[in-house]
């Protein structure tokens, strides 16, 4: 039986956590929006891609959404701003600037 | 005899003493009896001296202590008799048995003034001569259900048979020397 | 149909392993546990089992291997002594908060130093406090029938906790005594199938196990573990009344011999409670009013019991195989005097320190403690309340 983790939460009286503290079911961290970590993100400038695609595997937390082979915005509440991506791109079409 | 039997046997760590014990806790075991057999170990090496024990009683044996007055001493090994205690608690109205080669009148002096029974077993002779080899268990083993009238020798040989066809079941050619070891220790046992 | 038999110890809980089937064994030998992997591997050799034998690198791996092997969905256990537990330390946790279910056959041995291979109490009282279910043994009778109820109790849905099956080392491990097994048949059906509702095995539900957990939420997770443990006694006691329909001997928390009108008791845990028995027989005979309370069950303590049982006595002595190095006495002085206090006793208690490194323990000795007790009894006072038995002074 899959965890129900919307009752999952620093709310959550201890009844309500699960034995053991396991996660049945897999992919739960889309449910948080642990974008908000970040101190530092990274701006795609559309004009420079050339959607040669080397950023899209290089991101440890899987934030940069491929559409029909071209990749689209950065996905903000997951990405944890590590500029990863920036170093990967040729062409100069991610930058880092800070959190606004 | 008596309801409780308690047996305590000193030997040389490798020599089989242990052994000795729990063959003789099994071979009781199979008459029905109520069985304790286990070692007390000392230093964990060959040649050291270490002691086992069996109590043997028609009823449920609870005690988990030592044995320190036996009815009777099994001595394997009797350079034993200079460095242990070997008479120690055990009861007038008892029994020792050596496993010695040397007349049983060679041996009294070293037993400290001990009252009761005297027996003596050159398992040595009689394991060569059964067995080709030295292995006391099995003459001692005979020897001290004699003594202490554990079971008839009839009971005894079938129960034993039957027991060394089990455990020698991938070499059933040395059953039987094991045997004729058994049958001639009744008969050497003096 | 029972079989009797007479095994030691350590062959009577490889036997009732064998019986059970485990899925997972990983283990690291040490004295004086060694002979139940050793049994054990035996077994797996001549296919009697078609359990995965791991022998590992060290005591850290067998219970980490345990775990892992838990986790996945895999009914596991391992075996260990003394210094193997000591190591065992980090993973003993680990394998209670994430509410795993496995076993561990823990031959009782003392803790180094100075090194020592002989029983006492030292390894598993330092466990005490891990989150483990701890059932202890007298005899190999009782080592061979908690063994087979171990995982009815800690796979229970309302428990779900690592359960340590204890005797005690050489006195009954090493020991040949009368037993009677059950039919193999017989432990197959009472101990079931092992079905897990989560386990990481299961490619219909990916789960996280052990995720790490802030301090907002560690707190509700201990008390959520704390709940498994509540539940314990009652699945004992179910469990206990099940094993004596199909065995015919039964069990409780603890065991109460001669305590009906006894005015002097002891209580105590593994081997010596069977020497303290005849003790009590033979004072008894003289008619003196003295009774044994042997703890089955020391983790989770079942405090209440345990209280109203020694409530009329006048004094009590608590034994510990263990030290705890209070200046005050052991762990089982300490649960039991608390228990004591909070219903609100009047007995006169004292804890005595015994049996450390395999110190035998007489009759003479228990029947030493009877009389001590009296003795408090009619001077109005306890004295001393942390003593030593059988030392040289």
């Amino acid at each position: 039986m899959a965890t129900d983790i919307t009752k999952l939460g620093v709310k959550a009286t201890w009844k309500e956590l699960t034995e053991g503290m396991v996660i049945a079911g897999a992919g739960t961290s889309k449910d948080f929006n642990t974008g908000e970590w970040s101190t530092d993100k990274p701006v795609f400038i559309e004009e420079k891609c050339k959607q040669c695609l080397l950023c899209t595997p290089v991101c440890p937390d899987s934030c940069i959404p491929v559409t029909d082979g071209k990749r689209g915005e950065f996905d903000y509440e997951h990405c944890k701003g590590c500029g990863i991506c920036v170093k990967s791109c040729p062409f100069g079409a991610i930058t880092m600037k800070g959190v606004e | 005899m008596r309801n409780l039997t308690e047996i305590r046997w000193h030997g040389r760590g490798g020599q089989g003493a242990k052994t000795a014990a729990l063959l003789l806790a099994d071979v009781a075991f199979q008459t029905g009896k109520y069985v304790q057999g286990f070692p007390e170990y000392g230093p964990e090496r060959m040649g050291a001296p270490i002691t086992a024990y069996n109590r043997i009683s028609d009823r449920q044996i609870r005690v988990h202590s030592n044995i320190y007055d036996p009815q009777y001493v099994v001595v394997v090994d009797e350079s034993l008799l200079e460095a242990v205690d070997v008479t120690g608690g055990l009861k007038k109205d008892g029994a020792i048995l050596v496993n010695t080669s040397r007349p049983k009148e060679e041996i009294l002096p070293h037993l400290k003034g001990y009252e009761g029974k005297v027996f003596t077993i050159d398992a040595h002779k009689v394991s060569m001569a059964a067995m080709g080899k030295y292995f006391p268990n099995t003459p001692l083993l005979a020897a001290i259900v004699k003594v202490a009238e554990i079971m008839d020798e009839e009971t005894f040989l079938r129960e034993m048979r039957a027991s060394f066809t089990h455990k020698f079941a991938s070499k059933p050619e040395v059953i039987d020397g094991n045997m004729a070891a058994l049958k001639m220790a009744l008969e050497e046992v003096r | 149909m029972a079989k009797r038999d007479r095994l030691s110890g350590n062959e009577a809980i490889a036997i009732a392993l064998r019986q059970i089937n485990p899925d997972v064994f990983p283990a690291f030998p040490i004295t004086p546990s060694t002979e139940i992997p050793q049994y054990f591997a035996s077994f797996v050799a001549n296919g009697q089992v078609d359990t995965e034998f791991i022998p590992v690198e060290s005591e850290h791996s067998s219970m980490s291997a345990a775990i892992g092997a838990s986790a996945a969905g895999a009914r596991s256990l391992t075996a260990t002594s003394s210094c193997g537990l000591a190591y065992m330390w980090e993973e003993l946790y680990i394998a209670a908060s994430n509410r795993l279910p496995l076993a561990l056959a823990l031959v009782n041995r003392a803790l180094s130093g100075p090194i020592n291979i002989n029983c006492d109490h030292s390894d598993s009282m330092g466990a005490r406090d891990a989150g483990w279910i701890q059932i202890y043994a007298e005899n190999n009778q009782e080592a061979y029938d908690n063994m087979v109820q171990a995982y009815r109790i800690s796979e229970h849905k309302d428990v779900r906790l690592p359960i340590m099956i204890c005797q005690d080392g050489f006195i009954t491990s090493h020991a040949v005594e009368n037993m009677e097994l059950l039919e193999d048949e017989e432990v197959k059906n009472f101990v079931g199938e092992y079905r897990p509702e989560n386990y990481l095995l299961n490619p219909d539900c990916p789960m996280a196990v052990g995720p790490y957990s802030i301090t907002d939420y560690y707190m509700e997770a201990k008390r959520n573990q704390a709940e498994g443990m509540k539940h314990v006694e009652k699945v004992v006691l179910e469990t206990a009344k099940e094993f004596a329909a199909v065995s015919g001997r039964e069990y409780g928390l603890f065991e109460a011999y001669c305590m009906e009108d006894a005015e002097y008791a002891v209580i105590m845990i593994g081997s010596a409670a069977g020497t303290t028995k005849d003790a009590i027989d033979r004072l008894r005979e003289q008619g003196e009013k003295v009774g044994l309370l042997k703890i089955r069950l020391y983790r989770p303590f079942p405090a209440e019991g345990i209280a109203q049982a020694l409530s009329h006595v006048k004094a009590v002595a608590i034994m510990d195989r263990a030290e705890g190095y209070t200046n005050h006495g052991g762990p089982l002085g300490a649960d039991v005097m608390s228990a004591l206090y909070r219903a609100r006793s009047q007995a006169y208690a004292v804890n005595y320190i015994y049996g450390l490194g395999g110190r035998d323990v007489r009759i003479e000795d228990m029947e030493s403690v009877f009389h001590a007790l009296k003795q408090i009894a009619a001077d109005g006072c306890a004295g001393e309340t942390y003593r030593y038995l059988g030392i040289r002074e």
